[in-house]
């Protein structure tokens, strides 16, 4: 398994966009890919699931990757995370 | 004639007649069924036929509005695929061995309430789209598709729009969109506004039954919609359509050209823009290229500094976009006057003459070659040059130049490329700096007067205070002789000077400007070709 964490710092949180195109990046792993924020966590493949963390400006949320793809995945995200968010 | 009044969401008149549109019937009626496995099989055909129906109105979207619009179909399909909502409808149906319909209605009360448990008004906001994707499965599973026929010169009535129904309404039959919920940020008001819809919402008491085929008038910059007008009203409402239209499409006929006056003059037509979001309105507009990018976006609205990588990315995906046209971007402008959590700036009393913009930068040099290590590592994606606020010595530019030519060896010496060509230049928006710009000339590449703050530092007057709006004058004497000071020592020194302030987008002035010597003109996209047409009919 492979973790990660990172601190939002977009105005707006992971609102719909992001989180959909989080979720598409997820949807392509072989890996479960889950986000923890707040105690609460949600299943990365999800996007009901991913929304309801309302994740907000300032939350630091933990990635988790755990399978085949798990490095590249991961990777995957982080950057979009970056760059986005 | 009855007026009723609202938010205008998207601008423009219209006059026609009214078709309410009333939500689809989502009653659905509860019954069971013997065949719980036919049933799920209903059930998921249902499913599939709403995915393809959202994967052609967002193809519908993107052909009719743009790809950011058209990304809330894609999102709705995640929705569909999630299973949050189909797993749930299956579990119900066998469970209690219900019709699909009623299934997918209890689904979606669940999925709502789980959002609205976040407590947080956009998820909130987004049951709006769990509704719509309910009713989507519902018109699957009826067969029903619910389309609504229109005649010609429509004005939409609705309580709200779901972005499915507003994308599906035929549009060359609408002339306006009246709302009675929603906002200005709601799905339907930007779609309407990308497709240049006029639209109300928040029109309460809109829905009335006797309303339906009434005739109207609708006018979004007063947010006033007019039932049964009478000849007055509808005599205004058409001479300012036709006003408009004709000078639309005359002002449409400038894209492309270039912006020289009479005299053979080539003036630089820029954009201001505040956020990446514009840029699209930046090209749409025929920007020849941005002459303010305000980089406080990134600063506002956070807890921590936006660190180099950020902003590196931000800064690399505006020079992209702009493919090679020029691209100013403005450090960090900010004061105790602005929300800028990050920056921990303490209250002040003046925060117009305070601690603010390069002066934070100076004393906080850390910050500073953060912004430009960033933008030094973006210059090589497009045509960068990076302008400085609030300039009133020759130290400040003197300390700046240096700090940038530093950032630049630093970057070197780490082996990192950047473009050796980008151009340094300062605002001129205090007196102190006009008066003297005959010493910062040779200092720099080039000089942008920023009027709005010019005017009040040399009026003494708060441009935000209505009391002294008649002293706040953009055309007093004083302010004049500066921007002509400003711009025959940029001319000395052979630099090229442009206003960037609200002044540029005035075409009174643009005459005056143009007699000045003024080289580029600065103005929020929308009004570049009314600028362009003033420079074309100066001498």
């Amino acid at each position: 398994m492979q973790e990660f964490t990172y601190t939002i710092k977009d105005e707006i949180g992971i609102h719909a966009r992001p989180a959909g195109n989080i979720v598409k990046i997820a949807k392509e792993a072989k890996s479960d890919v889950s986000m923890e924020c707040r105690g609460k966590t949600a299943d990365l493949k999800k996007i009901f699931s991913l929304m309801s963390l309302s994740v907000k400006c300032g939350d630091e949320v933990k990635i988790s990757v755990s399978g085949d793809d798990e490095a590249e995945i991961c990777e995957k995200i982080r950057r979009y995370l970056t760059e986005n968010l | 004639m009855e007026i009723l009044r609202g938010t205008g969401a998207s601008q423009g008149v219209a006059l026609g007649r009214i078709k309410i549109i009333k939500q689809k019937n989502t009653d659905v009626t509860k019954h069971t069924i013997e065949n719980v496995a036919a049933e799920i099989a209903r059930f998921n055909s249902a499913v599939e036929k709403t995915k393809e129906t959202l994967g052609v109105l967002y193809e519908k979207t993107v052909t009719e509005a743009s790809e950011a619009e058209a990304e809330i179909f894609s999102i709705h399909i995640m929705m569909l695929e999630d299973g949050s909502l189909t797993d749930c409808c299956e579990s119900i149906i066998y469970e209690q061995s219900v019709n699909a319909e009623y299934a997918v209605s209890e689904a979606a009360k669940v999925v709502c309430a789980m959002l609205v448990d976040t407590n947080d008004d956009y998820m909130m906001a987004r049951t709006a789209d769990v509704e719509d994707i309910k009713n989507g499965i519902l018109t699957s599973l009826t067969g029903e598709n619910g389309d609504v026929i229109l005649d010609e010169n429509t004005i939409v009535f609705a309580h709200d729009l779901t972005p499915s129904q507003t994308i599906n309404l035929d549009k060359s039959k609408i002339l306006a969109f009246v709302t009675e919920k929603g906002s200005k940020n709601s799905h339907t008001a930007i779609l309407a506004r990308s497709m240049k819809i006029p639209s109300i919402v928040g029109v309460t008491g809109c829905m009335r039954a006797e309303f339906d085929g009434l005739e109207c008038g609708v006018d979004a910059e007063e947010a006033a919609v007019f039932i049964e007008p009478d000849e007055k009203t509808k005599s205004k409402i058409f001479v300012r359509g036709e006003v408009q239209k004709s000078r639309e499409e005359k002002l449409r006929t400038l894209k492309g050209k270039k912006s020289i006056t009479k005299s053979g003059k080539e003036i630089k037509l820029y954009a201001n823009i505040g956020g990446e979001d514009d840029l699209d309105s930046v090209l749409q507009n025929d920007a020849e290229g941005i002459g303010l990018f305000r980089s406080e976006f990134l600063y506002l609205g956070r807890a921590e500094l936006p660190d180099e990588e950020t902003q590196f990315c931000a800064y690399k995906r505006v020079l992209e976009k702009m493919q090679g046209k020029e691209t100013v971007i403005r450090t960090m402008d900010i004061g105790a006057d602005k929300q800028a959590a990050c920056l921990e700036l303490e209250q002040e009393e003046n925060p117009a003459l305070g601690y603010r913009a390069i002066r934070i930068c100076l004393e906080d040099t850390d910050i500073f070659k953060t912004q430009l290590r960033a933008l030094y590592r973006a210059s090589v994606f497009g045509n960068l040059s990076i302008m400085f606020p609030m300039i009133t010595s020759k130290d400040e530019v003197e300390r700046v130049t240096e700090l940038a030519s530093c950032v630049r060896q630093e970057l070197k010496d780490e082996g990192i490329s950047i473009d050796e060509d980008v151009r340094l230049g300062i605002m001129i928006e205090t007196p102190a700096a006009a008066l003297i710009s005959d010493e910062l000339a040779p200092l720099v590449d080039f000089f942008s007067i920023g009027t709005n703050d010019l005017i009040q530092y040399t009026l003494a007057a708060d441009r935000q205070n209505d009391k002294i709006g008649n002293i706040y004058n953009p055309t007093h004497p004083a302010v004049m002789k500066l921007i002509k000071m400003t711009c025959d020592s940029a001319h000395r020194a052979g630099i090229w000077v442009g206003v960037c302030g609200e002044l540029a987008a005035d075409t009174d002035i643009t005459q005056t400007l143009v007699a000045f010597g003024i080289d580029e003109l600065s103005v929020s996209p929308g009004y570049v070709l009314a600028v362009r047409e003033s420079i074309i009919n100066s001498n």
